[in-house]
């Protein structure tokens, strides 16, 4: 799982909403998994980003150098954009856990895939 | 895949049908692989992304990554979402690029609003239709899928899902709770008219209304006419009945000598371009 996903996801248990994000995240074992440089992706997805969430998933994955907020110009920075596509796309969560902040349900990672099954009580529907 | 006879769905659950054997067939078996690739490529065209850019779009349904590998051929970046772990585990063989989740899209899907360009999904949904469990309501269960999906595709984005509905009233149910998500849009079918290269697309825009674009449909006999094919084999323009001759076209016409170019040129050989002069009348003595 990509810090980039995981600036995205939220928990989706019955009766949560907007208060599942972001989910807590531990991982137990990291990858650093070379992805090409696309700068013009990276400069779109950096408004979207949630930058207390990367800033805390960073920290608990002890990442080291993160910028702590977009640089004025940031889409002609190239150093920038080359940090921030390795910290969203190149460094993958292989097993560790995701917890909502609000129920405290924890979803499990395994080989790099969040299990996101909610039970019967969970389910909203 | 539905084929003739039992549909998968009334089997059972969907983790269950796409076992490892059932994975394995995507790895392995070109007739699906190349099926399921040119549904992805009709999906993408439907799904209208601006041009060039690259794009953060979601594959619901996404399976061994068939179809996320050719989003990421386009330069897009994705996440898929699947319920079945032995498809997950093949596509992380095969290296999707991709992000997955294991996980049920008739429970929602788990992300923050306004978080996808776009969102493709190759015979997935159907399999909402069928209650696996006893507390399970498909209409619910789709409107929930529905709503989540509106909530986490940008405003303005489109979903294209293509699925094989098995009768009009479950493509109903599908397009209704859809509507009651608050999407607008509608279904494009493509070839219409032939049993097996029918294929259905549920089209939804999040914003404004745009027009529905056209299926496609098939012309004259063959339905790969729009590609160049080419053969030495001669295509009858008209249909001969023993005795009496019934011309589709009249001999010599402007029409006949523009559909024997139109022959000349599928067959690969060089014909001069048609103008205003094309089959027009002579002067009796030529």
């Amino acid at each position: 799982m990509k810090l980039l996903t995981h600036n995205f996801l939220s928990s989706h248990v019955k009766g949560v909403g907007p208060r599942g994000f972001p989910l807590r995240l531990q991982a137990s074992e990291v990858r650093i998994m070379p992805v090409e440089f696309n700068p013009e992706f990276v400069a779109r997805m950096i408004p979207k980003v949630e930058w207390a969430a990367l800033l805390e998933a960073a920290n608990t994955l002890c990442l080291g150098e993160v910028p702590t907020e977009p640089t004025q110009g940031y889409e002609q920075d190239e150093t920038f954009l080359r940090q921030m596509h390795h910290i969203l796309l190149e460094v993958e969560v292989m097993e560790g856990t995701l917890q909502c902040p609000e129920s405290g349900r924890v979803f499990p990672i395994t080989r790099g895939i969040p299990n996101m099954l909610l039970s019967d009580e969970e389910t909203a529907a | 895949m539905a084929c003739g006879g039992r549909r998968p769905e009334h089997g059972g659950p969907p983790e269950l049908f796409y076992d490892k054997n059932e994975a394995r067939k995507y790895l392995r078996n070109s007739r699906i692989i190349a099926i399921q690739t040119k549904m992805t490529e009709r999906a993408l065209e439907l799904l209208n992304l601006p041009d060039e850019k690259p794009c953060y779009l979601l594959d619901i349904g996404c399976g061994t990554g068939l179809s996320g590998d050719f989003l990421s051929d386009e330069g897009h970046y994705w996440v898929g979402i699947d319920i079945s772990p032995a498809m997950l585990d093949a596509a992380l063989d095969r290296e999707a690029q991709g992000d997955l989740l294991l996980g049920d899209m008739g429970q929602g899907i788990p992300f923050k609003p306004g978080s996808f360009d776009g969102c493709i999904s190759i015979s997935a949904v159907q399999w909402l239709c069928n209650a696996n469990k006893k507390c399970d309501i498909p209409a619910k269960r789709l409107y929930c899928f529905f709503t989540s999906l509106y909530s986490v595709l940008v405003r303005g984005a489109r979903a294209v899902l293509q699925l094989y509905p098995e009768n009009p009233e479950q493509l109903e149910l599908i397009t209704t709770q859809a509507m009651k998500a608050g999407f607008t849009g509608g279904v494009v079918v493509d070839y219409p008219n032939s049993a097996k290269a029918k294929k259905f697309y549920l089209c939804l825009f999040s914003g404004p209304s745009t027009f529905l674009p056209k299926g496609l449909n098939e012309v004259k006999d063959e339905e790969e006419a729009r590609q160049s094919t080419f053969t030495k084999k001669r295509v009858p323009f008209r249909i001969a009945k023993s005795g009496v001759v019934k011309n589709r076209v009249v001999r010599k016409s402007r029409e006949w000598v523009l559909e024997k170019k139109e022959r000349r040129r599928r067959q690969g050989k060089e014909v001069r371009p048609d103008t205003q002069y094309t089959g027009r009348k002579r002067k009796p003595y030529f």
